[in-house]
């Protein structure tokens, strides 16, 4: 499982978003310290990464709270919590359903071939 | 940067209606520097705009028209001229200004923006200071929020 946060160093509030992931990672039983922390620096690279906004946290690349059509670039991100307040960090308890959402997810096992194999998901 | 007990710059900014607003002629002035995106601005700006009421115009003018400003005139800083000259950092950042638009109190409405129960405390206790006639207590406290992206 990978887990990352991107983040901008304009928005004060990615640290909060790491200690609150790292605690639902500690709370599940995984290595807090698994998480890749990664900066985006410019609005190019806010493009490639398909960042929307800082900080921005992916289980095996999907985002914890699906950003919908928000447009891309360097910025502090709104997230709701579950009771409706604007926060700029994301709901806990989002975290904890999008780590089990993952652990949840099968991973199949690669075709005989003579190819090297590939992980793939369902 | 204006210092508490100096006098704040004057400026003159137009509404989304394009109506022209000062600060001063009223006993006391808010001046906030916020944003329509900013997570933070937009979880403490219940808490400011009860008290006395995508960066683009067009979105002000849909918070406005929404109610969200509750007639507190929404100002466009198009050059960011205002910003710099009251040396805003964050959204939001607040200035409090005395009916002789003396700064009176700078910094954030209250102690955090996830706690609506601190009701903007340190702000609504500046107004009351400053329409009492006394100073803030504290008269600065560190701004909190998205810094302000400042145009090349």
């Amino acid at each position: 499982m990978r887990v990352e946060l991107l983040f901008w160093a304009g928005c004060p509030s990615y640290p909060q978003a790491l200690s609150d992931l790292r605690e639902v990672l500690r709370e599940a039983g995984l290595d807090p310290d698994s998480v890749i922390v990664r900066e985006v620096e410019s609005e190019a690279g806010a493009a490639t990464e398909r960042f929307v906004g800082s900080p921005t946290i992916r289980i095996d690349g999907v985002d914890v709270q699906p950003p919908g059509d928000e447009p891309v670039g360097l910025t502090c991100r709104v997230y709701r919590r579950r009771d409706g307040r604007v926060s700029p960090t994301p709901d806990p308890a989002d975290l904890r359903d999008a780590l089990r959402d993952a652990s949840l997810t099968p991973v199949l096992p690669a075709p005989s071939s003579s190819l090297p194999s590939t992980r793939t998901r369902a | 940067m204006t210092a508490i007990g100096e006098r704040a710059p004057t400026f003159a900014l137009p509404d989304t209606s394009g109506a022209y607003h000062e600060p001063g002629g009223a006993p006391a002035t808010v001046v906030v520097f916020t944003c329509n995106h900013c997570p933070y601005a937009l979880a403490w700006h219940e808490r400011i705009a009860e008290r006395y009421p995508r960066d683009s115009a067009e979105a002000m003018k849909v918070r406005v028209e929404r109610g969200e400003l509750d007639g507190v005139p929404y100002l466009r800083d198009e050059s960011q001229e205002v910003a710099r000259d009251y040396d805003a950092k964050t959204t939001p950042d607040i200035f409090v200004l005395d009916a002789d638009g003396i700064l009176r109190y700078r910094g954030a409405p209250d102690g955090d923006h996830d706690d609506p129960s601190q009701q903007a405390a340190w702000l609504r206790a500046a107004l009351d200071a400053v329409l009492e006639g006394r100073a803030p207590d504290p008269p600065e406290t560190p701004p909190v929020g998205c810094s302000i992206k400042w145009k090349e």
